[in-house]
């Protein structure tokens, strides 16, 4: 009996939190868009038999036929892609450093990589605006140097997008890829070096292989969100930058319709899936190869 | 000189396969070693002895590689290794962790280094069946690491870094993380393997009893130098200073004034009113000067009477007694409040044993059986 109310405790809130809301969002992705509160039809109010019958998959017969969604789609997954890409290199040398500084530095390095989420999300993403723009700190500073004679156009461009997602998401990579560089042994670099690897092939051959599940993580760490990004598109993208959680939000907001917004969000958690089960996987694998 | 018995240190003729020159190291303000001047032969199985921090993984270091000399010179072959980095020594070590790549089979593991070499597939697969076979991996190639025992990876990593064929191969307190029958058992292979390469080794241990069984010869270290250098017999028998002597097996110490009496024979005047103690020493000794007598339990022999030809003998009574199983160490307080710890064979059953707590017994033992020294 214990044990029951043990287990039931996580599946009650998975059920709760993540399964009815599924449930609705897939429901009104199955209706028709009305001029009325809620802005779709059928509701349950219809009586069962009309309820039913009102449900169809119209929705994404549309998204199928309009090529303006399966654009933000691919255009999400390869901003996704790219930006998950760019920021392993940049993580992974800033967690490689702070895997080999003093003993005594890392618990500040730590902090230092922890010390954004102290500030919040939205102000941060601002923030850039005030860096990227025509008459930003970086242009400002690149003209001030000379290195530029006129400003540079990033703000508002995919450019911009990127260097928001790299920016967010730098400590979710940084994290487990230091984790496992921290664990990593370093008479095994010696041994490699004693055994004939060079600085470089040994950095291939041992210490790649050997993080590789951090890597792994912090990928999926950074891809999965990325994908269904809305803030810094919206607010550091230009009109041409095209990703899904922008075009959601414009479904839901300012055309409010909300069966096609459903339909597009259902869609985007398909997507998701794959990944996020690898990602299981991958955990599972490392917690096994641990024991 | 007999030319069956393996001691290329007595030939004067013979090229040194590491020569260390007046080697200094220094981590800090620490001196880790301290002009430091050594040779190693080919074919040697040469033990680095000595507490822990006494320097000698930092000399093991400086041969891989891993470390540079402040200062001095370090030959391999007659050639300074200093500017060679350890990927380009024809050295090999073998950590004391193992460092096994754990994400390689132990197949790959062995085969790593000839990789690096770009040795050809079919050369490298008849190398590592052939490493395979020399350590009884054969069946476990496949596996990783951490789905074998601990002595199966203490082989794997003796494999690995034989593989390559060094010149040299280092030790790194090779049997430190195994129990002490597998240890033992691990020597005699390690021995073994020597034998059969005929790589020279050089292996790092604070285990005297392992230094002794499996080396050549063996140095033992004190705080960056080397006290001593000598065979294992030689170390135990001849020890040149107190500080080998006593960390080299259990040892009794005393303590007196040498007095000259003819044909390398000294008396040992070692208490108010006592019959001096004679000592052979090669080493001369002025009259009047203070030595210390290093007597190994085992050379005194412990008897209810006074044996009549003993040139040393004292009385004294037991105080305790250690039974070790085959043998039993006897505390024996001689006059003066000295206690002597003597040495006997338990040839009999324990129930009958000649001798108990507080029997008086005599202590002997012969000119020859103690060493003097200095300090």
């Amino acid at each position: 009996m214990q044990r029951f109310v043990l287990i039931a405790v996580p599946y009650v809130w998975l059920l709760a939190l993540f399964m009815v809301p599924f449930a609705i969002v897939f429901k009104i992705s199955l209706s028709d868009i009305a001029l009325a509160i809620p802005p779709y039809t059928p509701t349950l109010d219809d009586g069962f038999a009309a309820f039913f019958a009102g449900l169809d998959f119209e929705n994404f017969a549309f998204l199928a036929s309009d090529d303006l969604y399966w654009k933000a789609y691919l255009s999400s997954l390869q901003i996704a892609v790219l930006s998950t890409a760019m920021t392993l290199c940049v993580a992974y040398p800033i967690a490689y450093g702070m895997a080999r500084a003093p003993e005594e530095w890392r618990p500040t390095l730590m902090m230092l990589v922890i010390l954004p989420f102290w500030t919040s999300f939205l102000i941060r993403v601002y923030a850039w605006i005030g860096i990227l723009s025509t008459e930003g700190f970086l242009n400002q500073f690149l003209l001030w140097t000379g290195i530029i004679s006129d400003p540079l156009t990033i703000l508002n461009t995919n450019a911009a997008v990127y260097i928001g997602i790299v920016y967010t998401y730098l400590p979710f990579m940084i994290l487990p890829i230091y984790a496992a560089l921290d664990r990593l042994d370093g008479s095994l670099i010696e041994a490699a070096e004693d055994l004939g690897c060079s600085r470089f092939q040994a950095f291939w051959l041992v210490t790649i292989p050997l993080s590789k599940n951090g890597i792994i993580a912090g990928c999926f760490l950074v891809f999965i969100p990325a994908l269904g990004e809305f803030v810094i598109p919206t607010l550091l993208g230009g009109s041409d930058t095209l990703m899904i959680g922008k075009v959601l939000w414009e479904e839901f907001f300012n055309n409010r319709d909300w069966p096609v917004a459903s339909a597009v969000a259902v869609i985007l958690l398909l997507i998701l899936i794959i990944p996020i089960v690898l990602f299981q996987r991958n955990q599972q694998r490392q917690a096994e190869e641990e024991a | 000189m007999n030319q069956s018995v393996f001691s290329p240190w007595n030939d004067p003729t013979q090229e040194p396969l590491i020569r260390f020159k007046s080697v200094t190291k220094r981590f800090g303000d620490f001196t880790a070693i301290d002009d430091l001047t050594l040779d190693i032969f080919e074919q040697e199985f040469f033990a680095l002895l000595g507490p822990s921090g006494c320097g000698k993984t930092t000399m093991m270091r400086m041969l891989a590689g891993f470390e540079t000399p402040t200062s001095g010179v370090i030959e391999l072959a007659g050639k300074d290794i200093a500017p060679t980095p350890p990927n380009k020594r024809a050295v090999n070590m073998m950590f004391q962790s193992y460092a096994l790549f754990p994400h390689l089979s132990v197949y790959e593991n062995i085969a790593f280094g000839l990789r690096r070499a770009n040795m050809p597939k079919v050369d490298l697969d008849n190398r590592v069946a052939e490493m395979l076979k020399l350590t009884r991996l054969e069946k476990f190639a496949r596996r990783k690491p951490h789905q074998i025992s601990g002595g199966q990876r203490q082989r794997v990593a003796l494999a690995r870094s034989l593989a390559k064929a060094p010149k040299l191969l280092l030790l790194d307190e090779p049997l430190g993380a195994l129990d002490a029958k597998l240890r033992q058992a691990t020597q005699f292979e390690l021995m073994d393997i020597q034998e059969k390469t005929g790589t020279t080794f050089v292996i790092v241990t604070h285990d005297q009893e392992e230094a002794m069984t499996v080396a050549s010869r063996v140095a033992v270290m004190d705080e960056g130098r080397i006290m001593q250098v000598e065979t294992p017999e030689r170390i135990y028998e001849a020890p040149n200073s107190l500080y080998v002597a006593d960390f080299i097996g259990e040892v009794n110490i005393i303590s007196g004034q040498a007095r000259a009496i003819g044909d390398d024979r000294y008396a040992v005047d070692w208490a108010e009113g006592q019959p001096p103690f004679t000592a052979v020493s090669s080493k001369p000794f002025s009259d009047g000067q203070t030595c210390y007598l290093a007597l190994r339990p085992e050379k005194v022999s412990i008897s209810a009477d006074r044996p009549e030809d003993a040139e040393n003998a004292v009385q004294g009574k037991i105080l305790d007694i250690a039974y070790l199983g085959n043998l039993s160490t006897y505390h024996v307080e001689i006059p003066g409040g000295l206690v002597i710890k003597a040495q006997a064979a338990n040839t009999r059953r324990i129930s009958r044993r000649t001798y108990t707590w507080e029997d008086n017994v005599w202590l002997s033992w012969t000119p020859t059986a103690g060493v003097l020294l200095e300090v």
